[in-house]
Formats: C-alpha cells, sequence, structure tokens
C-alpha cells in the first residue's frame, strides 16, 4: 500500500519570530527554515509502516515555493520513496493546500494520508480535516497510536479529556501528536541518496485547483507583553503576598 | 442572521467551554442557537436551553452522535448550517476535529481559535504560538469559527429558556467507528476551567516526585498541569499538557514549579491572571512572565508550601 504524506516549511521552531513594525506580518526573511516538527513525526510514522512491511511506498508532498524543495530532500532522506512539490509563490491558506492534496490523492490513490495536527506559523490546524472531507475519507486527527489491520487503521487519539481510539475505514486521513514517534536524525549518505531520488514538480493550475486566499491578513501585531514581576526571598513571603496583594488564596 | 453554537458534552453535562463560545457567538451579530448532538443527550439540551443569550437548541440525539466522532458529527452540521451566518465551536480537541471538517462540505474557509470579536467578520486569532496576533477577515457566506475558551467570559448558565427543538438526524457516513476511551479520573477541578493550576516540569525529575504537586494542589483545590517536557519525560499524562500544542489555560492563579519557560509553554499559560514560578536556576525565563518568582530548590519549597498554606 502506498502512503502519501503531506509536509510543511516553516520557521523553525527555536526562532523567536519578530512581527514588523508595520503590522504587515511576521518577518521571515533571513530566518532559519525547517520542516513543520508535526510533520517530521507524520513522516517518521510513514517510514516507519513501510520498514515494518505494512506499506510498500511513502510519498512525501508540499505545496510552496521552490525553496520547498529542500523540505522534500529532508523527507526524501528521512526515508520517503519520492516526492511531489506543488510550486506556488502564492500565499497558501488550508483550504487551498487540501484541495491541492485532494487532487494529488485522486492521481496517486493512497490507501493512507499522513500529515502533521497542525503547523507552527499559523497555527490552524485544519488542513488534514478539509482533505478528509473534501476526499469524503475518514479522519483520525491528533494520533498518538496508529496500527493497521484488514481495511482499518485503529488509532489513539490525545483529547482533552484523555485518549481516545477509534477506527476508520482505510483510506484514511491522520493527523500526527507529538507522541506518535521520535523522528529519527538524518544521515549524511541517506542526505547524499535522497538527491537521486525523484521528485516531481506541479503548479495549482496542473492540477484543476484555483489556490487563491480566502481569508484576509487586515494587520499582525505584537502580543500585549506580560512584565516581570518582584522575586520573593522564601515561601513564607510568596504565601503572604498571595493572599494579602493578590488575594488570589484564601 | 443567526450564530450556530456547537455543543461540546459528555452525553450527560454541557462543558462549560460551550459557556464560552455562546458568549462569542453573541457578539457576532444576530441570535445564538445551539446544537446538541450526541446520544441520549436531551438533559444537555435542557441545560444549554438556559444558557443566557441562547434563543433556540437544536437537538440532534442518536446512538451514532454519542462518540464524539467527526464524520458523524461534522454530517450533523453540514446538514443544520445553511441559514446561518457563523457556525461556531470551542477550539477544543472536539471542536478543532469537526468544525474545519464541516466548513469544507461548504466550501468555507474555516477561522481557527479566535482570541477576539473585531466585527462579525474580523477577528482576531495568535500564530505563531501566540507571538503574533493576527487580525483576519472572512468574508466566506458561512463563517466556520474556533473559539478559544478562556478568552472569552462565560455567559450565564442559567436564566435563559429557549425552546429545544428536535432536527432530522443526518446518516452515519460508516467512515469510522468508537473503540474506546480512556478518562483520566477527575477527583479535582478540570484542567481549563480550574480557577488554580498547579504545574510541573522537568524538574519535578519523575513521576513520583509529581505527588509533590497534588499536595500542594490538593491545598488549593487546583488542577494538575505540566510542561511539555514532563510529559515526554513520562513525568505526567499527555492530557495535563499545558502549552501551544497542548492545553490554553487562563486561570486566577498558575504556580509553574520546576518549569523553564520554553516559547511553547508560555504561549498556553501567559494569559493567566497571576503566575507564580519557582525554579532553582535564577535565569529560568519562566521568571520574565512571573508575578512573583522564587529562586529556590523546589524539593524545599514544596514542602514548605504544603506547610504554610495549611
Amino acid at each position: 500500500m502506498k502512503i502519501l504524506v503531506s509536509i510543511k516549511r516553516v520557521v523553525d521552531f527555536n526562532v523567536k519570530v519578530r512581527v514588523k513594525s508595520d503590522g504587515s506580518g511576521v518577518d521571515t526573511a533571513n530566518v532559519k527554515m525547517s520542516m513543520n516538527p508535526f510533520d517530521e513525526i507524520g513522516v517518521e510514522q510513514a517510514v516507519r509502516l513501510r520498514e515494518a512491511g505494512v506499506a510498500t511506498e511513502v510519498v512525501a508532498v508540499t505545496c510552496g515555493a521552490a525553496q520547498c524543495q529542500e523540505t522534500l530532500r529532508t523527507a526524501l532522506a528521512m526515508g520517503a520513496d519520492r516526492a511531489i512539490l506543488v510550486q506556488s509563490d502564492e500565499e497558501l491558506q488550508p483550504l487551498a493546500v487540501a484541495k491541492i492534496l485532494k487532487a494529488i490523492v485522486d492521481r496517486e490513490k493512497p490507501q493512507l494520508v499522513i500529515l502533521g495536527k497542525q503547523a507552527i506559523d499559523d497555527d490552524s490546524n485544519q488542513t488534514g480535516q478539509i482533505l478528509a472531507a473534501l476526499a469524503g475519507l475518514g479522519q483520525a486527527t491528533f494520533a498518538s497510536k496508529v496500527s493497521l489491520a484488514d481495511g482499518w487503521a485503529q488509532v489513539t487519539r490525545e483529547v482533552d479529556g484523555g485518549l481516545q481510539t477509534i477506527a476508520v475505514k482505510l483510506p484514511a486521513v491522520i493527523t500526527t501528536d507529538l507522541r506518535l514517534n521520535e523522528p529519527r536524525y538524518v544521515t549524511l549518505p541517506n542526505i547524499m541518496k535522497a538527491k537521486k531520488k525523484p521528485l516531481e514538480t506541479l503548479t495549482p493550475a496542473d492540477l484543476g485547483v484555483e489556490a487563491r486566499p480566502r481569508l484576509k491578513t487586515l494587520r499582525t501585531v505584537e502580543p500585549p507583553q506580560r512584565k516581570a514581576g518582584i522575586r520573593v526571598p522564601d515561601v513564607a513571603t510568596l504565601v503572604q503576598k498571595l493572599r494579602n496583594e493578590a488575594k488570589v488564596i484564601s | 442572521m443567526a450564530a450556530l453554537v456547537l455543543a461540546e458534552h459528555d452525553n450527560r453535562q454541557l462543558r462549560p467551554s460551550t459557556l464560552n463560545v455562546v458568549a462569542a457567538a453573541a457578539r457576532m451579530g444576530g441570535e445564538v442557537h445551539v446544537l446538541v448532538a450526541g446520544s441520549g443527550c436531551a438533559e444537555v439540551a435542557r441545560q444549554a436551553s438556559r444558557v443566557a443569550g441562547v434563543s433556540k437548541v437544536l437537538l440532534a440525539d442518536a446512538p451514532h452522535l454519542g462518540e464524539e466522532l467527526a464524520e458523524c458529527v461534522s454530517e450533523q452540521l453540514v446538514a443544520l448550517a445553511k441559514g446561518y451566518s457563523h457556525v461556531v465551536a470551542p477550539a477544543t480537541s472536539f471542536g478543532k476535529d469537526v468544525l474545519p471538517r464541516a466548513a469544507a462540505r461548504h466550501d468555507c474557509a474555516p477561522v481557527s481559535d479566535i482570541i477576539a470579536v473585531e466585527a462579525p467578520d474580523t477577528f482576531a486569532r495568535p500564530i505563531y504560538a501566540g507571538n503574533a496576533i493576527a487580525t483576519v477577515r472572512c468574508e466566506e457566506p458561512i463563517k466556520f469559527i474556533t473559539v478559544r475558551p478562556t478568552s472569552f467570559d462565560a455567559a450565564a448558565g442559567q436564566g435563559g429558556s429557549a425552546p429545544v427543538e428536535p432536527v432530522a438526524i443526518a446518516p452515519d457516513p460508516g467512515l469510522s467507528r468508537f473503540v474506546s476511551r480512556e478518562s483520566a479520573k477527575l477527583d479535582r477541578p478540570e484542567l481549563q476551567g480550574a480557577r488554580v493550576v498547579v504545574s510541573g516540569g522537568r524538574g519535578l525529575g519523575s513521576a513520583e516526585n509529581f505527588k509533590l504537586l497534588e499536595k500542594v494542589a490538593d491545598r488549593l483545590n487546583a488542577a494538575l498541569g505540566a510542561s511539555r517536557a514532563a510529559v515526554d519525560a513520562g513525568y505526567a499524562p499527555n492530557d495535563w499538557q499545558v502549552g501551544q500544542t497542548g492545553k490554553i489555560v487562563a486561570p486566577q492563579l498558575y504556580l509553574a514549579v520546576g518549569i523553564s519557560g520554553a516559547i511553547q509553554h508560555l504561549a498556553g499559560m501567559k494569559d493567566s491572571k497571576v503566575i507564580v514560578a519557582i525554579n532553582k536556576d535564577p535565569e529560568a525565563p519562566i521568571f520574565q512572565v512571573a508575578d512573583y518568582g522564587l529562586v529556590a530548590d523546589l524539593f524545599e519549597a514544596l514542602p514548605q508550601l504544603v506547610k504554610e498554606l495549611g
């Protein structure tokens, strides 16, 4: 069976982003870019399923500018077999990305599509759910455990009240949560090998997808900053302050 | 023009987050209706009908709606969304699962995790783990929105008397089924609604040491939380995680013990009214957001705290 894994190039999670002073957005010039951490977990899961003999092929796909090829090469170095870049210099919002992925799903006919649960730039947490709806597939979001058998995926999900386990009929869409696995480090020999793996480039128009953004960002500002308060010398002073000054305990 | 709120519940009790979502929906310019979709959930519909500001409750009561399966609940929402200007759900694991799926079926781009309603079509939402706030305009014919519950004061749970109307049940698409649920035992307040949250980080050093926090939490009637590092290390269960990818909390008092204060943790708790940090590293970033900071060894400070709190 074939697995499609969708990845996104984002500002590295260690970078403290800066809001542009004119309110037009976040400064991403000369900032380190990496694969979205949740998507790395997705690639890892797909590669593990192939290594376990459950899957036969892992196809990595991304949507975005030409530089996203680097991110795809990382996925290939982690073990994906081939890659597809749907190239666009426009802002691609989750609905547009999901439409592109739906077109790729129609072409590739994977049994499983794995995505990160959210991208750490726009924090939308939408693309997997939208894709599942558009493709008429079942969805298992926020996965922390996945097993496949008899045409169904059994998935344990991290939900607010604890853990929920559901079964979804294959083909299905799974979105990853943090504890699904720990992604491997890519090794130099694998990076070299990845350079020879096939990478196809398409455009949204090739796929017949209209990718225009639907939501308009009017402005982007810094959040209100919290100021550091005071240091207290000991526990007794702390409790006294909480009782009498902050009045948050009785 | 009316907003349809998707209620979150366990078939017996309306979850408090629904009250915050009703309050947010009331700012979207029209009437507020509530959809209670579940199984054997008529009592929840009655609770929803008493919420202040709600003018109608739609009840979809069917066995396949009982386990919060996204395919089933979103199908019900899709069937009812037409005619509403807004469809609104809490930005909880339930709302985030269901709402984008329903929006997609109407070819509408959803807006996630809003923290303010600036106009019926304009919303503020955090991006980059809360390091920036974007104001977005949504001109979709139906605006599908998830709301961060802690950013809106809850509507009153009493005082309303909205009629409850049963609606036609959307069929089970048959794409998924429920297997099991492991719920955390709740002998303390729920993390997201608690007045006081006591959270531990990697500094606790072991699952065993988290028991020290429990004693403090007992005395403050607090919920327990944890940093991602502590959850990843297996010291605390996943549903305790506070942060960008865990739960967003805004209690009256947040006590961070042995938590360094990674950006992604701060994103989950920096709207708390009062923040206290106990950490032995005076340079820990958590002190930059703490109202009261105590540089101390937590293994000495916690027993003292238990004693002081009586």
